[in-house]
């Protein structure tokens, strides 16, 4: 117990940024598994953190209601910006969403409430590393429900092959804007705990870079499953600790080894971490099929 | 009048890197589908290697831009073998791609910040002559001729390159079709080669024309490019040479032109994203595409 108290001590922060990054992972996750390449879900977390944060420093908002208020904002902004650009695909649709969050990124730098470029400053510290995990918990397992359930199926159809999907009588716009929407309220909240957390939060932090990590943690993670992102999200937000842990200290030389592992991952683990940890138990079984092959996004 | 004229050369100076760096973006996105994360890294890479052969080597920047830009060539071929030769074959290689490009731009930025530190440099004084030319009230230095002419005489070059050499039509064959290109007996591997080079090239001399322009040289330079190189080639139409072009120009202007008309630069990049999300939405083939972009 000694123990855990002094490893809390030293590790705490990271053990609390994993919980979050874990949960925007997840956001996103909820997006691709309808096959929707979103670059938007940091600018959601954005939302989320900055509309929390205000309601709470201006307007004394008790803490669980304002968070619940950031994610819900999050979830009406991205019900708007849905409609039009969730016609797009791949590529598309993924400049269009990081079109609108350089755009959130930049509305935040320019307003005054938001408190410009140095940030919102003096957000009560009131998230603690078990209401992280307690979100944590209920998101995967509200996902690992929702994935066996009938949307679950519809929006694996949809990422499979979105017109048979059309053809077989699935309502895609109807599927897609949930996932969408489901993906910002999720990074909403993650958005708002990082808020209550961190005692500032700054527009920089949920740029296009930011965007990008939720993306890597789950493909490296691997989105067949839902602990995928989880993984994912475990892994990279630990390794640059872990590699100064290993004698790894030099900034730029910590770096580079971020980036091979990623290449050699990316590389050698096609289908995500996740995958090849269930492998093993998978292969016990009689009859399986060959390895599957992770769809195109 | 004057000063809507100084803002337009203002914006064409300006829109011409853009549009240099967006080429690069666009042509590899044109031949393989893929976007190349790392192309600002090369971009980066290519400036400060300019610097430090002008520098350490001592070079005329005459000797030194050409050398540096022979280099971020060789470092496109490196990205080319490294980061996506190994995911042709798969089936989600436009998404693994993006992400092994991004690990090869951390790996490249955590080169550079190695080899270069994380200063800001500058280049050595009296590299160059740069004259300053005023006609009226309209302010021209010949650095801004110089840097305009280089990048539309690459740009035109590329495009003849592109359209009348037997090379050229070998990379629009695999941008068709990889698959038929190859049954045609095209050295496909050699083409992709060919066009990471090309690109990563023309990367670099962007990173070197803004790095002598601007003359501010980090390691982080490259990360305010990537996002306008994004917007730029979108703007123009996926995939598309003269598309990329002219995509830059505007997008310079329309920056140089919400700078002027609001007086502050805080705006400047939202109008220009705004424009970017509004093409998306009402014409997402861009300006010169070729109207595939609902099924990409």
């Amino acid at each position: 117990m000694e123990y855990l108290a002094q490893f809390y001590a030293v590790y705490g922060s990271l053990i609390n940024f994993i919980g979050i990054n874990a949960i925007l992972a997840l956001s996103l996750y909820v997006t691709l598994s309808a096959g929707q390449l979103s670059l938007g879900n940091a600018a959601f977390a954005g939302i989320g953190a900055y509309a929390s944060g205000i309601l709470t420093m201006n307007f004394n908002v008790p803490y669980p209601i304002s968070v619940a208020a950031g994610a819900g904002l999050s979830a009406i902004t991205a019900l708007v910006i849905g409609m039009p650009v969730l016609r797009m695909r791949g590529i598309f649709l993924a400049m269009a969403t990081l079109a609108f969050g350089e755009v959130v990124r930049i509305a935040a730098v320019n307003m005054d409430i938001t408190g410009g470029a140095q940030g919102l400053v003096g957000i009560p510290c009131k998230t603690t590393t078990y209401i992280i995990y307690g979100v944590l918990a209920a998101t995967t397992y509200f996902l690992a429900v929702l994935r066996g359930s009938k949307i679950g199926w519809s929006l694996a159809g949809i990422r499979e092959d979105e017109t048979a999907a059309m053809v077989m009588g699935i309502n895609t716009s109807y599927y897609k804007t949930l996932a969408f929407v489901l993906g910002a309220f999720i990074a909403g909240i993650a958005g708002a705990l990082y808020a209550h957390l961190n005692f500032i939060v700054t527009p920089g932090e949920f740029g296009f870079s930011a965007a990008v990590q939720l993306l890597v943690y789950n493909i490296v993670g691997g989105t067949q499953s839902v602990y995928g992102p989880i993984l994912g999200a475990f892994i990279l937000t630990a390794l640059p600790e872990a590699l100064r842990g290993a004698g790894v200290t030099a900034g730029s030389l910590r770096l580079g080894v971020n980036g091979v592992i990623l290449l050699l991952v990316i590389i050698y683990l096609p289908n995500g971490l996740i995958f090849y940890l269930s492998k093993k138990y998978l292969s016990k079984k009689a009859g399986r099929s060959g390895g599957t092959v992770q769809s195109e996004v | 009048m004057a000063v809507l004229l100084q803002q337009l050369i203002n914006g064409l100076f300006i829109g011409s890197v853009y549009g240099l760096f967006a080429v690069g973006y666009t042509l590899v996105f044109g031949v393989l589908d893929i976007l190349n994360l790392a192309h600002a890294a090369i971009f980066t890479l290519g400036a400060l290697t300019a610097l430090w052969l002008t520098t350490a080597g001592a070079l005329s920047i005459w000797i030194a831009f050409p050398l540096a830009t022979l280099v971020s060539g060789a470092l496109g071929l490196v990205l080319d073998r490294v980061a996506f030769a190994p995911l042709r074959r798969r089936a989600d290689s436009n998404l693994s791609g993006l992400i092994s490009s991004i690990a090869m731009a951390i790996i490249f930025e955590s080169a550079a910040l190695g080899i270069f530190g994380a200063r800001t440099v500058r280049f050595p004084e009296g590299i160059f002559i740069n004259r300053v030319w005023r006609f009226g009230s309209v302010t021209v230095t010949s650095l801004q001729v110089e840097i305009v002419l280089t990048a539309l005489a690459l740009m035109l070059a590329l495009t003849a390159f592109v359209r009348h050499t037997r090379a050229g039509r070998a990379i629009r064959a695999v941008a068709e079709s990889e698959r038929t290109a190859r049954l045609l007996g095209i050295n496909v591997d050699g083409v992709i080669a060919l066009t990471f080079f090309i690109s990563s090239a023309l990367g670099g001399v962007a990173g070197i024309l803004y790095g002598l322009y601007f003359d501010a040289l980090a390691p982080d330079m490259g990360r305010s490019i990537e996002l306008k190189g994004l917007a730029v080639i979108v703007l123009g139409g996926m995939g598309s040479i003269p598309g990329a072009i002219l995509g830059g120009i505007a997008f310079g202007l329309s920056e140089v032109f919400t700078v002027a008309l609001t007086g502050t630069s805080n705006l400047r990049d939202a109008v220009a994203f705004s424009v970017l999300f509004a093409i998306l939405v009402l014409k997402p083939s861009g300006l010169l595409g070729r109207g595939r972009a609902r099924e990409a």
